[in-house]
């Protein structure tokens, strides 16, 4: 390490968490782990969990992120922290003293964010964390390692399920009920009247009992958004390839809440880690240091967004206006989405000097900027394309179970699919499902049905 | 209070495997890419060290993402107006909508690899196994005779008169000092341990004479994607040819209704106008050939690519010439090239595949990239055929 030991760290480390514990944090016991670079390299790749199974991506993200890295293309993070009980975070050694003590004040804040914000509460279990990724990476590897089943097959299958791991449903924390539930609860609350066993007849007799009934029983009933979830329940998947699915399911359901906080954690940490910091009575020297290494952190990306700064820069906002009671409830209640729609206002959007940009053939060119009239539009935009947002929402409509078809909706806004990446990653849509996919979207406002055989085979109707 | 603790790998790389696993994956892409790297690279006559860069695109993680069409927030410096133009998408679109590989998220890899890595990879795609690929690389002739000493046994011929001279001189000089009688002008004959013979060795080398004629039909109707087809043919031809022997040279000719010999660069990119006499591309082969490749010494390989379109008063002088090509090469191919597979068979090479019955000829047609490969194999199988 760089000039400091191991004990003075720890002794920063015990002030810091005393101010952050006088300042009304409330966070998870806090465990630090000090790292050379190129543990930080892994850890990174694989999202900062010490354990997680295996797979190409992983070994692309690293080299991906060395290649960055040794062409200083981009820095490492100063921090990486997961969300777990105890809260693990990783200190690179290579950092200065004055990184480091950045660095924990910075991951108190995420500390205390993961331990109250609701999505985290109610959509994760920090203390079954680490566990949790252990034995996904366990029951993956024994997947592989098993002679009948094999390396390669678990692979394939890990790319169909990673290329729709996003597909998912989108409420955090909501429990789903069985289809054949739904019905039978509507059935209770005397919307409809069936049979006892309505699923049961529809699949023995499509189309005729449905008639004789006078009702059609949808499947899905409603739009399905957790594309993953229907494919174990209706199609043709073997007891392990449902396992691993549901462990990328679990996974992404763990990583929903971040994607959704992005701009409050960030902005939230980046907040506390100036408050304590400037009340540390930090040596000059360190000081200038630490001005410099805030700066970098919230500083404006110019023609795109940096979370930390717009984060900040809303709490601080609300801390100057509105008080610390203020933006511990916000920290609470709200996600990107809904603290964005809240709380960003005219004075802010100046001070972020926000515009809003809108594609002309191939220029980008400013439609609204931060005044009266602008700055709804721009938060409505800003708001549209955060957390989930910037996913596309693509939801199972109908299955056909006769010949074993599946009818894909996307929910178009205006904002086109990228079709490459659709109709490729409609074909691990039909490889999964094994049989046929159709996909219903529009390119330019103008209707597109792109369909996918089981054999793989695309056509596009236009 | 918070933990403080090392992290300790224990030595192990945890993301070693992912990583391989990643890399061989990128390199089964390469070899998927082949024809395009093939057929966008110069590589005809380069040495096999030299290294190109070729670009792979990444791997990619494919899921249901937005497209580009969309708008956005940014953040600016607080002067920007409505209206104003703040950004053009730089990146062109490529051939075809959609435009593979300019999308966000587009990573491209830089991978270098030799010209002899590729030409394995490319060998390997055709299924030519390695025993073959060294059989080949054996095909010898007795070059020279290297001298490996002396020996005691051996034919009149080979006798090394001053080595003899000196092994009965020695022994003289024994005999002279064991027997204190002998005298200098004792008569002293050659005994038959004294003879010594040259002991040499027969040198094999590999054949090493060989000159492709790359033929190729310049006309106007040889449009872009038909010399890009003809020129992934020769470069394959050419990486086949060179397992074979060491020294490879290549000469192009190109024609219309008059052939000259043009350098590579010019082959490839000159475009001319006018008719189409195939068989001038042939007597220029032939005057070449006569001129500076003696078929004794040479093997030569003479291979023609055009689209078919011969003037018709032509067809019987081209096919005199061809028979001649026949005689005088190892073999002789004629390529049609044909991008939309739209005259079955053109006038002259029905005319070809009909009257052209020499053993050492062969014709294959091209109409896509994936056409090359099996093309190759074509040529590569009545090569073997003509050995046995």
């Amino acid at each position: 390490m760089a000039g400091y030991t191991l004990a003075e760290l720890a002794a920063w480390g015990e002030r810091i968490e005393e101010l952050a514990r006088e300042e009304g944090l409330d966070f998870y016991p806090q465990e630090f782990e000090l790292c050379d670079y190129e543990d930080m390299l892994c850890y990174q790749a694989y999202n900062g969990m010490p354990s997680h199974y295996p797979h190409w991506s992983f070994g692309k993200a690293y080299d991906r992120l060395k290649t960055l890295y040794k062409y200083n293309i981009s820095g490492l993070p100063y921090e990486m922290v997961i969300n777990a009980n105890p809260c693990i975070a990783y200190l690179m050694k290579e950092n200065s003293l004055l990184l480091q003590i950045l660095t924990m004040a910075h991951v108190y804040g995420h500390n205390d964010f993961f331990r109250n914000n609701r999505l985290f509460t109610t959509g994760t279990r920090a203390e079954l964390t680490v566990e949790t990724f252990k034995n996904h990476a366990r029951r993956v590897r024994e997947y592989a390692g098993d002679p009948s089943i094999g390396y390669e097959r678990v692979e394939q299958l890990l790319n169909a399920a990673h290329a729709l791991r996003f597909q998912t449903n989108r409420v955090v924390g909501e429990g789903r009920l069985s289809y054949e539930e739904y019905y039978r609860r509507k059935h209770r609350s005397g919307q409809e009247k069936t049979p006892d066993h309505p699923l049961l007849e529809e699949t023995r007799a499509p189309g005729a009992a449905a008639g004789s009934t006078g009702l059609k029983r949808r499947i899905p009933p409603q739009p399905e958004e957790d594309i993953l979830w229907f494919i174990t329940e209706y199609g043709d998947l073997e007891e392990w390839e449902k396992d691993i699915i549901n462990i990328v399911r679990e996974e992404t359901a763990y990583f929903l809440p971040q994607i959704e906080t992005k701009i409050m954690n960030e902005g939230w940490a980046s907040f506390w880690h100036y408050l304590l910091l400037t009340r540390l009575d930090l040596p000059e020297e360190l000081r200038w240091e630490f001005y410099k290494y805030h700066n970098q952190v919230i500083r404006p990306l110019p023609g795109s967004l940096n979370p930390y700064h717009i984060g900040y820069v809303i709490f601080k906002y609300l801390y100057e206006r509105e008080g610390k009671e203020k933006i511990f409830e916000a920290r609470e209640v709200e996600k990107d989405q809904s603290f964005l729609r809240r709380y960003l206002n005219l004075e802010i959007c100046k001070e972020l000097e926000l515009f809003e940009y809108i594609k002309k053939s191939d220029e980008y060119v400013v439609k609204e900027i931060a005044d009266e009239e602008g700055w709804k539009s721009i938060r409505n935009q800003l708001v549209k394309t955060t957390g989930l947002g910037a996913i596309p929402v693509i939801r199972i409509v109908e299955y056909r179970p006769l010949d074993h078809h599946l009818l894909l909706e996307h929910e178009y806004d205006g904002r086109d699919l990228e079709m490459n990446y659709a109709t490729e990653t409609l074909r691990y849509c039909a490889g999964l499902w094994k049989g046929k996919v159709t996909l219903k979207t529009r390119l330019n406002r103008e209707e597109r049905i792109i369909h996918c055989d089981e054999k793989s085979n695309l056509s596009i109707l236009l | 209070m918070a933990v403080f603790r090392e992290y300790n790998s224990g030595g192990k790389d945890r993301s070693a495997e992912d990583r391989r696993r990643h890399r061989q994956l990128v390199e089964k892409a390469i070899k998927k890419n082949l024809h395009e790297i093939v057929a966008e690279e110069s590589i005809i006559g380069q040495s096999k060290d030299k290294k190109i860069k070729i670009p792979i695109r990444g791997l990619k993680e494919y899921q249901f993402v937005y497209g580009r069409n969309q708008g956005g927030v940014g953040t600016g410096t607080g002067k920007e107006k409505r209206g104003d133009i703040i950004a053009k998408d730089l990146i062109s679109r490529g051939p075809g909508q959609g435009g593979a590989g300019t999308e966000e998220g587009e990573e491209i890899y830089e991978t270098e690899i030799t010209i002899e890595d590729l030409v394995n990879y490319i060998f390997d795609d055709l299924n030519l196994p390695y025993l073959e690929r060294k059989k080949l690389s054996q095909t010898e002739t007795v070059a020279g005779q290297k001298p490996l000493g002396y020996r005691t046994k051996g034919i009149p011929p080979r006798l090394a008169k001053k080595r003899s001279v000196m092994e009965k001189i020695k022994r003289r000089q024994g005999r002279r000092r064991a027997d204190p009688e002998f005298t200098k002008d004792e008569r002293f004959p050659f005994h038959e341990e004294d003879l010594r013979y040259r002991y040499i060795r027969e040198e094999k080398r590999p054949q090493t004479n060989a000159v492709v004629f790359c033929i190729m039909d310049t006309s106007g109707s040889m449009d872009h994607t038909k010399k890009y087809l003809a020129r992934s043919f020769y470069f394959l031809l050419y990486q086949y040819l060179r397992l074979k022997y060491t020294e490879v040279e290549v000469v192009f000719v190109a024609h219309t209704t008059t052939a000259r010999e043009v350098r590579e660069e010019e082959f490839f990119h000159r475009v001319e106008s006018g008719g189409t006499f195939i068989s001038s591309g042939y007597r220029k082969a032939l005057e070449i050939i006569e001129e500076r490749f003696n078929p004794a010494v040479w093997n030569i390989y003479a291979f023609h690519t055009s689209d078919g379109d011969n003037w018709s008063e032509d067809n019987e002088q081209a096919l005199a010439a061809a028979r001649e090509l026949c005689r005088v090469c190892n073999l002789f191919g004629y390529g049609e090239i044909d991008p939309d597979g739209f005259h079955m068979t053109s006038p002259i090479s029905r005319l070809f595949q009909e009257t052209l019955a020499e053993k050492n000829f062969a014709m294959v047609k091209i109409t896509d990239k994936e056409d090359l490969f099996p093309a190759m194999k074509k040529l590569l199988t009545l090569e073997e055929r003509l050995e046995e």
